[in-house]
């Protein structure tokens, strides 16, 4: 078991984010962080941002590709998006990208509320692994893992961010 | 949970999980685009061999936001159809590879028996059957009383009305016991209680006066004419002067009372127009909670692995 410095990323990832919207003319947009580990990132990053919007929040069990397997999660809650995304650049921020999957049910989800003029993805780990053509715009740190590695983020008070064999 | 056919064999968990579901759903209702990708491709049977138009259509409504396919099929019936013909009537419509049956009929125990002949891949969702049951309306009753109070342990609950007919009550009556609720209330006249109440787990009142008083929620029921064969009250006049929910009624009960109504109303028999309409009634909220509720049992019945959790007998 790895730990990694997660504050430390937190920090380049603001940093970086900061930078890829101002290189994108993105002013203003709609934080959307994906339920857990995605909403506590995306929290760290607002507070470093000095963004003080209200976050959106996903939650993606409904639009999973494999709930014909595992059902309903009992721990599912509802999504809420603070504002109308029609026209608004999106800023979706989740812990750790892995296969993909997750961010399709998200990017699914996001259309149902309405027609974003774009959605940027923000990831704090992204690892190899790949299921699907999708890939992050701002990355705090990329990982090459055995498949039977994985990257796991606790928290939300602290973060703690491990590699678990 | 494969089946749900009767609230009585739900934990407290089980009931738990599906509200908190439920709740989740809700926000379904704030997209541009009402709708979650849940059981698509999955084909639903409304199979009602009784008239209805809430649970029906918000059954059907609740598939659909879902993204299953609906087929409505509503059988006219007579008291002789249950046997053979109820079962090749099932038979034909499981040979198009439907994966579920949402079933109401007038016989008491109809869903339960279908349940049983049923392929193993096919999921019974009871709407309603006979004076037996009707345990989704049970759940939304739950969710609703839910979205004003925290805690069931402390609420006192008051039923009105035509108890003996009522399948809607049985199951509330099921459900806010398992809840773990304070007291149950049953308020009607003699004639429309069944035998034996007290069983059910309920203080049993015949004077309205009495059995509101200091109560957090009020649950009328409709009188349900179609069922009475001979003279269970003198007139509905007179009923509704002993039993009707009027505004000088509902103050009896706490001053944040909620009046609820499992529908359709007759106004005038069983509530006036003033409650019915007025700032205590969550009657449309019932409706509308009815969605998100019966998404909740659909999406988990579909995905369940057989185990069923929910009455298997």
């Amino acid at each position: 078991m790895t730990e990694l410095n997660v504050q430390q990323l937190l920090e380049k990832l603001a940093r970086e984010l900061d930078i890829y919207m101002g290189e994108k003319n993105i002013s203003n947009p709609i934080y959307i962080g994906i339920r857990t580990g995605g909403v506590w990132v995306a929290k760290q990053l607002q507070s470093l941002l000095n963004n003080k919007d209200e976050l959106g929040v996903l939650d993606i069990t409904f639009y999973r590709d494999d709930f014909s397997r595992v059902g309903i999660q009992p721990t599912v809650k509802p999504s809420q998006l603070p504002l109308s995304v029609n026209d608004r650049h999106i800023i979706l921020i989740d812990d750790v990208l892995h296969t993909g999957r997750t961010v399709r049910a998200a990017l699914n989800e996001i259309f149902d509320y309405g027609r974003p003029a774009s959605v940027s993805l923000v990831i704090l780990v992204q690892r190899n692994g790949r299921e699907l053509p999708i890939q992050a715009d701002v990355v705090g740190d990329s990982l090459n893992l055995d498949a039977k590695q994985h990257v796991k983020l606790s928290g939300p008070d602290p973060l703690a961010l491990q590699i678990v064999d | 949970m494969r089946h749900f056919l009767n609230i009585g064999d739900l934990k407290r968990e089980e009931i738990t999980h599906i509200l908190d579901t439920a709740e989740s759903f809700t926000s379904v209702d704030g997209q541009a685009v009402k709708k979650v990708p849940l059981l698509r491709g999955k084909t639903i049977v409304n199979l009602f061999f009784e008239p209805s138009t809430r649970t029906r259509t918000t059954f059907e409504l609740a598939a659909k936001r879902l993204s299953a396919d609906v087929l409505n099929i509503n059988v006219a019936t007579s008291a002789t159809t249950k046997g053979e013909s109820l079962l090749d009537t099932l038979f034909n419509l499981e040979a198009m590879n439907t994966d579920m049956f949402i079933v109401r009929h007038p016989e008491s125990g109809a869903a339960d028996f279908i349940a049983k002949y049923v392929s193993p891949n096919v999921s019974i969702i009871n709407a309603g059957d006979g004076r037996h049951a009707h345990p989704t309306q049970a759940m939304l009753d739950m969710f609703t009383i839910r979205k004003h109070y925290n805690d069931f342990s402390k609420l006192r609950v008051a039923i009105v009305g035509d108890i003996l007919h009522s399948r809607v009550a049985r199951s509330q009556i099921k459900a806010l016991n398992i809840l773990g609720i304070k007291e149950v209330r049953v308020i009607a006249p003699r004639t429309l209680l069944p035998a034996n109440v007290e069983q059910l787990g309920v203080s049993v009142f015949q004077n309205c006066k009495q059995g509101l008083r200091d109560v957090d929620v009020i649950i009328m029921l409709r009188l349900q004419k179609e069922r009475m064969q001979g003279a269970f009250i003198p007139s509905e006049h007179e009923y509704f002067q002993l039993y009707g929910l009027t505004p000088e009624r509902l103050v009896l009960a706490k001053p944040d009372a909620i009046v609820m109504h499992p529908g359709p109303i007759n106004r005038g028999v069983e509530i006036s127009s003033e409650v019915a309409d007025g700032p205590q009634s969550v009657i449309l909220h019932q409706v509308n909670f009815g969605i998100a509720v019966r998404m909740a049992i659909l999406s988990i019945a579909i995905s369940s692995d057989g185990k069923g959790v929910a009455n298997e007998t």
